[in-house]
């Protein structure tokens, strides 16, 4: 019997397109004919067969099969890709500046490069260029986030347009942990609702928080906190003058996401860029997140 | 608004589906929406229906289920059901969970004329 239409027929359905005809369907045995053994129960002349397509598509699908690619190209390019995510004027840009110019004195020889999101305006990619860093930008437009497609357009760019772009052996098998080769901060659109959606083949998502922003905030957008493996709480040196209770950020965002990292930064008095620059030089290329 | 990115993504799919299976028109469509996948789902209805005239999903009528989201809880090892990521788990109220289930976006399936 058709699992669809119940309509009696032995007919093999195709997967993915299982068919509720309202032509009718004939009983094997008996010859009978069925009408109006569609989901309508009607037969209706002049109105075309209806029939039932059963997709168990995943809307995300696409961006992922694109992110996967992005993953492989950058573990074929050595390069650890962090995608920064906030609200606006949390200090992505002051925080990706300050750590350019600081593992500048660290690791010379380490290429940087930044890939900057936003709706309008080369302002940041601009800011990130004056340090002498590699940096293309993508303008959204209407968009609220960046998209895997988006970072791969970027990264190629940033290959054609990157004239000290270096050549590296990879040799990936015989490292005993994992050292970027090369680091590839991605800024995405300031927002801490969308962002959080689309994967963009990043080893890891880090969450930037301000304590001018508020305490609360990992349960107000619990989405993006549950996505990041690594929440940077900036601006530290206003503590003194904000009420940001740092305990109980840190308790909230663990309500939401368990396994998440913390690390207190100031980009502009520099308190915590060791630790920070520890963490992005040593993230592991994680799996896809879900 | 992320849900118009999605909106597309769900007339993609849909329309790729029309090409291979040679339909015109849609007349029902279902969804799935996990309380986890970060979807609005009046807004997701909002920009389906504002994306759909003109196009195969014009008058669909588009039915979004909402299974609940599904966590592990590190406290007392099991797995439960909640409505929200910061909700505790419902057995012993403690907040250390890790989501499971619930953060899928898809499109079921649809009814559709030829």
């Amino acid at each position: 019997m058709c699992v669809v239409c119940g309509c009696g027929t032995d007919a093999v359905h195709a997967p993915g397109a299982e068919r509720v005809s309202t032509k009718p369907s004939a009983d094997p045995r008996t010859g009978d004919l069925h009408y109006g053994a569609g989901p309508a129960g009607v037969s209706v002349p002049g109105l075309s067969p209806a029939r039932a397509i059963r997709l168990e598509a995943d809307v995300l699908g696409e961006n992922k099969r694109l992110a996967g690619l992005n993953r492989a190209h950058f573990a074929a390019h050595g390069v650890t890709a962090l995608n920064l995510v906030s609200s606006p004027g949390s200090g992505k840009t002051t925080l990706l500046c300050a750590s350019i110019e600081a593992l500048r004195r660290r690791a010379p020889e380490l290429p940087v490069a930044v890939i900057e999101g936003d709706q309008q305006t080369s302002f940041d990619a601009d800011r990130i260029r004056a340090t002498g860093a590699p940096a293309i930008q993508v303008n959204t437009g209407r968009g609220c986030h960046l998209d895997a497609q988006m970072v791969a357009d970027a990264f190629g760019a940033l290959h054609r347009h990157d004239h000290h772009h270096h050549h590296h052996h990879h040799d990936h098998a015989h490292h005993g942990h994992h050292h970027a080769e090369q680091l590839l901060f991605i800024e995405n659109v300031g927002n801490l609702v969308c962002p959080a959606m689309w994967d963009l083949g990043e080893a890891a998502k880090v969450a930037v928080l301000s304590v001018t922003e508020g305490d609360d905030k990992p349960l107000k957008y619990p989405d993006m906190f549950a996505a990041a493996s690594l929440m940077l709480i900036n601006k530290v040196d206003l503590l003194p003058h904000v009420n940001f209770n740092i305990a109980r950020c840190i308790e909230l965002a663990r309500r939401v996401n368990p396994g998440i990292e913390v690390l207190q930064v100031s980009a502009t008095r520099g308190d915590g860029m060791d630790a920070w620059l520890d963490w992005a030089l040593h993230a592991e290329p994680a799996a896809a997140t879900p | 608004m992320h849900e118009m990115s999605l909106a597309g993504g769900i007339l993609k799919l849909v329309e790729d589906a029309a090409a291979r299976e040679r339909f015109a028109h849609v007349t029902r469509l279902r969804l799935e929406a996990g309380r986890f996948c970060g979807v609005e789902v009046r807004a997701l209805r909002f920009a389906i229906e504002a994306m759909s005239p003109g196009t195969c999903l014009a008058g669909a009528r588009v039915e979004i289920d909402e299974p609940a989201g599904t966590a592990w809880c590190l406290q007392c090892s099991c797995s439960v059901e909640i409505q929200a990521r910061a909700d505790p788990c419902p057995a012993c109220g403690s907040h250390r969970l890790q989501a499971t289930g619930g953060t899928e976006l898809r499109v079921v399936e649809m009814l559709v004329q030829d």
